[in-house]
């Protein structure tokens, strides 16, 4: 019995708790109290690691006898405790970053806050044993995205980005809460060590157990952005660049990739499902991939190729291999972390003008930046040594055994990955500078730079055996071909060097493809469709409420109500406080004659 | 002790009236109560059987009339409700301009009789109880409301009146039910004779429908809805809080305490009406609710929308869905208190609640803004508030009901359409929340003060609650599952 564990949970809440309702008026309170609560969530996370076997009492949430039972307890082993060190050990780096990013910020104590909650939620996810408080924890996650999204609330397009991540998230939610009940409706549990032994009940009817697979899954399609719920990763970018890298890149989008994993045991029953799950991430990757190389938003950009990438893992899911995707989600988490946080240092710097095309330049002026930046960039497109060519060669080589034209898109994707990232970078760093914000740029403060270049290292020997096998299992396919790596060598430097000769040297991007510049036209679809499945019914409801059902009530009720009116006019009373006691009077009466004679 | 929580704001009501200093007086007996149901809930034993606190005087043993009380969980919970709501109803009564005393007795009355009912053990007096927590509504709807505040009175008073008049004679057909040697009000008695088999199963249907529609009335159920978001827009605040919060809890309350024990067959026989007029509440009023263009009307809808959850659990006829109703009911109380509070403050600082001309006001009223978000959340079942916990064991109760995994019963129909109202009711309030209060004001120009930070402590009060029973739902579970077990042995 260890109390450890709790603590590695607890202390981003108390942080938050303390921050609330103490300190919220003394901003750098509240942001010492939060960094030192992810510190000692850290360092718990560490211990966690390092002790082989830890028990730990659970509570009771829930519980009602024959019917449910809820408890609030952890699941330790090598894939959450690896994840625990991954999410506590980067979060506290993006504190430590947000200290210095947010340091004149009004809203200073509430985003310390939000942060400390979401530490707490991702946390959460992170240990769950059992559906139930995986889903507690997955809203509570949702809930911190949110708010943080929306931390400049004033700003309209911040406020509505906030809510469409909100309610794209429900969406995926309700089919992930009735995939739990089918599980727990056919196993009669949702603790996972409890559903096991039970999993006949549910693998024995193939269809039962695609469908269930298939709304689970739509719980990771919400969280993890994946086609056609990923609508709104790339409007998340409206919060500050610290959230956007530890959220919406390294960690809460990758739950959806942990749950998958997580419950590898159900998901990686149904070979139907895992169909589906796999083309799903192939066109989540290819298509993000694509809209990444028209984008002009250095964030966005960015966004996009988190969807891409989150599509690489969802696809290794599919292709049942859980230990690839974790191995790309550890990678990933390093080297997209460090690029949010090397183009957070850009923004800064230039007075948060976001657009690549009034950047240039920058790598003389910032250049501790430029060169975390390439790091980050060469990890992300797989340029060996660094962590992104290991982690992506496994899925390539998974895909290349298990389906080929799923091993086709993947290679395009690595394509079209250097070339949208070589030309951001070529864009951004190299050239003239093209506005005079970019002339008179400057390094950021040394709290920010710090984990740029602690990212930097990890980005660099993270996919190594050495390195990565203390975290998780290095995934190895055997009978992997020789040529694989060499094919998505040559993908990545077809893609590099074909970006680098467009966008050398240019003054704006030579080309413009409608099509991919207003991201396959989702946003003007969802519009119409929400306008068809949910304005208009909506209308018409609220029509027939007013029109016909009050109406037609009021006028059935209006007999009634004359005869009463009428009665009452005879006694000449005025007023409706004589009505309503002569109303009470004649009840009591009522009562009293037909019970009592 | 339950004499004392059933009667000090009914005594306080009336020494108001007499002279004695309205808020002073209001408060300390609102507080006097709570702390006294605090005091029951956390003194009542778990384990033990039965009603507890039982308190009994004999009126009349030719008419077997006694005034009896007593509590199990489900009337303690309800009981605590009533006190939490009370004491920060009474909190956010501002500046009343006429007739300060009685706007202060009212309130105390709406609270008074609703405690009263849900502590009583004798028809006659759950009855009547009710009878006068309704008529405080009316006048303070009539007096003390805004915009078309007689229209909206005279509406929800034949409403209710009506409601009040069908439950009568369903009360009046479950009495004559029983033979005439075992007959009484006693609900003790009824129970014992529904468990002998007492009843006829015809008999149990009609009555079942009687209630159904007099309950349903005054819990709005579709189609007798409609006075509901009308009153709470002209309601004044307090009223609406203990309205929706507490008072419209009775015909649940009803619905669990009587027609779910005493006529289970009735209700197995209706239940697939019940299910598809619970889900109109759901689904229909859901879309209803999204094209409201007015944050009052918002709420009165969205509140008509939540019933439907709890008919669900309910509906559900097994421990766990009726357990989770019985939270769900709490939960509700507390959130949509908290959300009419706010929106009462918001009303007397800015000149429209239409969307439209909002904007941007958690620059200028960040306490309110928080606050409002907390209930938001609440509503819509965020985990951590006790609406997601009751949420859960109401859709796992109504998904148990009839399961079979070759092809889904109308249950677990139900229990999907109930799902998907989960990511409606986030549409409406997210977007309600952000028109309101994010984005940028209509007239910056215009300083709208911040609502007084001493309204800091009823807010906390009603989010501590709802927390406090989201994190630890077992505190709650524990006391009112027993209640349950009783009624499912017993009748089935």
């Amino acid at each position: 019995m260890s109390v450890i564990p709790w603590l590695v949970l607890l202390a981003p809440l108390a942080g938050a708790a303390i921050i609330a309702l103490v300190t919220r008026r003394t901003h750098s309170l509240s942001a010492f109290i939060s960094v030192v609560t992810v510190l000692i969530s850290f360092v718990c996370s560490c211990i966690v690691f390092a002790k082989p076997e830890i028990s730990v009492t659970e509570i009771p949430w829930i519980e009602i006898h024959g019917f449910l039972r809820v408890p609030i307890g952890f699941t330790l082993d090598s894939l959450s405790k690896t994840m625990l060190v991954l999410v506590s050990g980067v979060g506290a780096l993006i504190h430590i970053y947000s200290l210095g990013y947010m340091r004149d910020d009004p809203g200073n104590s509430r985003y310390f806050a939000s942060l400390s909650l979401f530490m707490f939620s991702m946390l959460g996810i992170v240990l769950a044993n059992n559906f139930v408080m995986m889903f507690i924890f997955w809203e509570l996650v949702g809930l911190c995205s949110y708010l943080l999204i929306g931390h400049w609330f004033e700003r309209d397009s911040a406020a509505a980005a906030a809510k469409k991540a909100f309610i794209t998230n429900r969406i995926g939610d309700f089919g992930f809460m009735l995939g739990i009940l089918m599980v727990w409706g056919a196993t009669g549990s949702v603790v996972f060590d409890d559903i096991i032994p039970q999993l006949w009940r549910v693998t024995s009817n193939p269809t039962f157990l695609t469908i269930c697979v298939l709304l689970i899954f739509c719980g990771a399609v919400g969280k993890s952005a994946q086609f056609p719920l990923h609508v709104w990763l790339p409007d998340a970018m409206e919060g500050p660049t610290p959230i956007s890298a530890l959220i919406h890149a390294a960690t809460m989008v990758a739950a959806g990739v942990y749950m998958l994993v997580r419950v590898g045991f159900l998901v990686q029953a149904s070979p139907d499902a895992l169909g589906v799950i796999a083309w799903i991430g192939t066109i989540t990757a290819v298509m993000a991939a694509l809209i990444a190389t028209q984008q002009d938003d250095i964030k966005r950009i960015l966004a996009y190729s988190t969807l891409s990438q989150l599509g690489y893992m969802i696809m290794a899911v599919g292709l049942a291999s859980g230990e690839a995707a974790m191995f790309h989600l550890f990678t990933h988490a390093f080297f997209k972390a460090l690029l949010f946080l090397g183009a957070g240092s850009v923004l800064v710097a230039l007075h948060h003008e976001q657009d690549i095309w009034k950047m240039g330049g920058q790598g003389r002026n910032l250049f501790l930046t430029f060169i975390t930046f390439g790091v980050g960039m060469l990890a992300l497109i797989g340029c060996p040594p660094f962590a992104g060519f290991f982690s992506k060669d496994a899925i390539l080589s998974l895909a290349y055994n298990r389906n080929p034209t799923i091993f086709a898109l993947a290679l395009l994707t690595a394509f079209l990955t250097a070339f949208y990232m070589m030309r951001l970078f070529v864009v951004v760093f190299f050239g003239k500078p093209r506005s005079s914000v970019a002339r008179t740029s400057r390094e950021a403060p040394t709290s920010m730079l710090i984990p740029l270049v602690v990212l930097a290292v990890l980005a660099l020997i993270g996919g190594f055996n050495f390195f990565a096998r203390h975290f998780l299992t290095v995934p190895h396919e055997r009978d992997a071909a020789q040529f694989v790596p060499g094919l998505a060598l040559v993908a990545m430097l077809l893609g590099a060097t074909g970006a680098i000769f467009l966008y050398r040297g240019r003054e704006s991007d030579p080309f413009s493809l409608a099509i991919l510049r207003k991201k396959f036209y989702f946003d003007e679809f969802y519009r119409a469709l929400i306008n068809a499945t949910q304005e208009l019914p909506a209308r018409i409801s609220a029509f027939i409420d007013r029109w016909v059902i009050d109406a037609t009530a009021v006028r059935g009720t209006s007999g009634a109500t004359w005869s009463l009116g009428a009665l009452l006019r005879l006694m000449q009373v005025g007023n409706l406080q004589a009505y309503a006691f002569i109303f009470g009077l004649g009840i009591v009466w009522i009562i009293y004659f037909a019970l009592f004679r | 002790m339950l004499l004392l929580v059933t009667f000090a704001p009914i005594v306080a009501a009336v020494l108001i009236m007499l002279g004695l200093p309205a808020r002073t007086t209001a408060l300390a007996a609102s507080a006097l109560t709570l702390l006294t149901s605090v005091l029951l809930f956390f003194g009542f034993d778990s384990i033990a059987p039965g009603f507890q606190f039982v308190f009994t005087i004999p009126i009349s043993t030719e008419l077997r009339l006694n005034f009896a009380l007593g509590v199990d969980g489900l009337s303690l919970l309800m009981i605590l409700l009533g006190a939490i709501v009370l004491l920060a109803a009474v909190w956010f009564t501002g500046e009343i301009e006429h007739h300060e005393n009685a706007f202060y007795a009212c309130l105390l009355l709406i609270a008074g009789g609703a405690i009263g009912a849900f502590a009583s053990l004798n028809l006659f007096f759950f009855y009547a109880f009710h009878e006068l927590a309704l008529i405080p509504t009316f006048l303070l709807i009539g007096i003390w409301g805004t915009g078309n505040r007689r229209a909206a009175a005279w509406k929800v008073t034949i409403y209710l009146a009506l409601g009040s008049v069908i439950l009568l004679v369903g009360l009046i057909m479950l009495y004559r039910a029983v033979p005439s040697s075992a007959r009484s009000l006693d609900l003790r008695v009824l129970q014992a004779a529904a468990s002998a088999g007492q009843i006829a199963p015809a008999m149990q249907s009609s009555i079942y429908l009687v209630l159904l529609i007099g309950f349903g009335t005054l819990i709005s159920l579709v189609p007798f809805h409609t006075w509901a978001p009308e009153a709470y827009a002209s309601a004044p605040a307090p009223a609406a809080m203990l309205h929706a919060g507490v008072l419209k809890k009775f015909g649940l309350y009803g619905l669990l305490r009587l027609a779910l024990p005493l006529l289970p067959d009735g209700a197995r026989h209706w239940s697939g009406l019940l299910l598809v007029l619970l889900l109109a509440n759901i689904i229909y009023i859901g879309l209803v609710t999204i094209a409201q263009r007015r944050l009052d009307w918002m709420l009165g809808y969205s509140s008509v929308m939540h019933m439907g959850y709890i008919f669900l659990g309910i509906a559900s006829a097994n421990i766990l869905g009726t357990t989770g109703a019985a939270i769900l009911m709490f939960a509700h109380g507390l959130s949509i208190a908290l959300l009419f509070a706010i929106t009462g403050e918001i009303r007397k600082r800015v000149p429209s609640l239409d969307f439209d001309a909002m904007g941007g006001l958690a620059k200028q009223m960040p306490l309110a803004a928080f606050a409002f978000g907390l209930g938001v959340f609440a509503a819509i079942g965020l985990p951590g508030f006790s609406n997601f916990a009751a949420e859960i064991m109401v859709v796992f109760g109504a998904f148990r009901n009839g399961f079979n995994y070759q092809h889904f019963h109308i249950f677990q129909w139900a229990a999907f359409l109930a799902l998907w109202g989960v990511v409606i009711s986030a549409v409406y309030m997210l977007r309600a929340y952000r028109r309101a209060f994010f984005g940028s004001s209509p007239e910056p120009e215009v300083v709208v003060a911040d609502i007084r930070s001493g309204f800091r402590f009823p807010i906390a009060l009603l989010v501590a609650a709802s927390i406090l029973f989201g994190f630890f739902p077992q505190i709650a579970v524990q006391r009112i599952a027993p209640a349950f077990r009783n009624y499912f042995t017993a009748s089935q």
